[in-house]
């Protein structure tokens, strides 16, 4: 009697706490593999780590090396270049496109679909492509001559001043079909009647366009900046298949840099100090926009 | 002034169809490239241009870059690690997909005391750069003596896919009724009927979607690839990237092209046959990265 009320119990404790065992792994993965994994990546960029790992306090020394290092700098650099351009093309070719599509057009499925689909490609192969078309001997600079013009130079992948834009070029190509879809989203969620009113009161397209649709697509400009920007501070691969870095280190980004130091060069503290820049940079831009957005949901 | 109104506005729907068809153009011209590279001769690349048609289309250079193309030392093409993908991306994909209905069903229907602040440090996972734990998972995967090997890329593309998937099921499951679930539970059923019985049948969507999205990220992850897997075990973008930028010998342009494209078919084949989903994937999933 008293057995089969006990098995009831330790039957109804197991139910009880199913939900929690079935997130257990979940959680405790995240707090090791992300939280703990954060934390000992701190710790190392704070220790003389070079080819192995080396767990005696150094203090800030690793972060004193990297910050006198001039290619960290160039990094850096490259970083603002490369996620400002990267960011205003897509932008403008992401809305551009999307105002377009929403004209009504015909075969706006299939455009779509032609706009959107570098986004399944890897950036290794978005990479490699654009290697080939801005080959400096056979690629564009070949073409160009071909149709006449004869002192037509496109060295721009093997130039240290400009390598970097080509890597500007192959990301915008890559994402602003994207961007179109976030905008084309948003413009598909305005109400319908302000727009028809504006025009009962004989306000142009383009008026309606730059003081009602604009404006009220602003949270649509906000995601997509901060989307884009997370792309640019994490944007490896890229850089890896179309320019390797080079020439030299001119086209290097964090990413790249932190690779190159932590995996190829044996800087582990290094390598560990400037992964730790780039979780900064990503929690500056992140944290507010995380802010924002929890308190205009509970708000709403 | 209603023909000059009517004038106006063709001259805008010109306006309008013509920048579309260049935006086209714009997107399609690396691919077409791509294509005509990839069955040019050598000879024909180097006397013609990057959008001249071929003398005569020959597939050597498919064959090669599947078969014979070096990548480092080895010389077999792309085939071994395009196997390797595949045998990286289905089980990761599966596992971390399963995963993540149940942590969406917990979420949202058994919520616990801490449930909301579990969903929020996971969702901050979504965002981190992954170089910050690339270290201390290199040590311990070493540890784990999964090192070099496709089971620790399957774990490492689980673990940091988890975020996305239980993201995913979560925002659907919130807008299946509570009373459904409640009402199952007064009839007596438990924790596992109710999910697959009520919320597993309508899931089909979503589960489209987290199929799709993880399959393209974890296809297309380099970063992974290149930190923790070595020579043979290497996934395709790795073995792509080695073969592109191999500077021993000739350079094989036509075979390079042919390589982006095979590493590049899954995905685009999943996304021609389902792009709807791909969408909702992007946009659900990277408004969190």
């Amino acid at each position: 009697m008293s057995t089969s009320t006990d098995k009831r119990n330790w039957g109804d404790l197991v139910q009880a706490m199913l939900p929690k065992i079935v997130v257990a792994p979940t959680f405790v993965a995240t707090l090791i593999f992300i939280y703990g994994f954060i934390l000992w990546n701190a710790y190392l960029s704070f220790t003389k780590s070079r080819l192995l790992p080396r767990y005696d306090w150094a203090g800030t020394q690793q972060y004193e090396r990297l910050f006198a290092n001039e290619r960290w700098w160039v990094a850096a650099e490259n970083l603002v270049i490369f996620g400002g351009l990267f960011i205003i093309f897509c932008l403008i070719i992401g809305i551009f496109l999307a105002i377009l599509l929403d004209q009504r057009i015909r075969a706006e499925g299939a455009l779509r679909t032609i706009y959107l689909y570098p986004m399944a490609l890897s950036f290794i192969v978005t990479g490699t492509a654009w290697k080939w078309i801005l080959n400096p001997g056979l690629g564009l600079e070949r073409l160009m001559r071909e149709w006449g013009f004869e002192n037509f130079t496109f060295d721009w992948l093997v130039n240290s001043e400009m390598a970097i834009y080509t890597v500007v070029i192959a990301g915008v190509w890559q994402s602003s079909g994207f961007v179109m879809a976030l905008f084309l989203a948003g413009l598909r969620g305005i109400d319908d009647s302000i727009i028809k009113a504006a025009q009962v009161d004989g306000a142009s397209l383009p008026r309606i366009y730059r003081s009602i649709i604009i404006p009220s697509l602003r949270p649509v400009f906000f995601s997509a900046i901060i989307i884009l920007s997370h792309i640019a501070i994490k944007s490896f691969d890229l850089v890896m298949a179309l320019t390797g870095g080079g020439p030299g280190y001119a086209s290097d980004l964090p990413a790249t840099f932190m690779y190159s130091f932590a995996f190829t060069r044996g800087q582990l503290g290094i390598g560990a100090a400037s992964a730790m820049m780039m979780l900064c940079a990503v929690a500056a831009i992140i944290v507010p926009y995380l802010y924002s957005e929890l308190r205009s949901t509970r708000r709403g | 002034m209603v023909e000059q109104n009517q004038q106006q506005s063709l001259l805008g729907r010109a306006f309008v169809y013509s920048a579309l068809v260049l935006g086209a153009v714009y997107f399609l011209i690396p691919l077409f490239v791509m294509l005509i590279t990839s069955v040019k001769t050598l000879d024909d690349i180097r006397t013609g241009s990057l959008i001249s048609w071929p003398d005569q289309i020959t597939f050597e250079a498919w064959s090669a870059a599947w078969t014979s193309a070096c990548i480092g030392v080895d010389c077999g093409g792309l085939k071994g690690y395009f196997w390797n993908s595949i045998s990286m991306v289905v089980p990761a994909v599966a596992i971390s997909t399963l995963i993540g209905a149940f942590n969406g069903y917990v979420l949202t229907k058994w919520r616990f005391r801490g449930s909301d602040i579990f969903f929020a440090m996971l969702l901050i996972g979504c965002f981190i750069p992954f170089q910050v734990v690339l270290l201390p998972m290199a040590r311990t995967l070493g540890f784990l003596g999964l090192a070099g090997t496709i089971p620790g890329l399957i774990l490492v593309h689980v673990i940091y896919g988890l975020a996305f998937t239980t993201l995913f099921f979560r925002n659907f499951y919130v807008s299946v009724p509570d009373e459904l679930v409640k009402a199952a539970r007064i009839d007596g059923a438990g924790f596992f009927t109710i999910f697959f019985r009520i919320l597993l049948p309508i899931s089909g969507p979503i589960i489209v979607v987290s199929v799709i999205w993880q399959f393209t990220q974890i296809w297309n992850d380099f970063l992974f690839g290149v930190v923790y897997s070595a020579g043979d075990k290497q996934p395709i973008t790795v073995a792509l990237n080695n073969l592109v930028n191999t500077s021993t010998g000739v350079k094989q342009y036509n075979v390079d092209m042919a390589a982006a494209i095979i590493a590049a078919l899954p995905t685009l084949l999943v996304y021609f046959v389902a792009g709807k989903y791909f969408v909702r994937g992007l946009t659900a999933g990277s408004v969190k990265g």
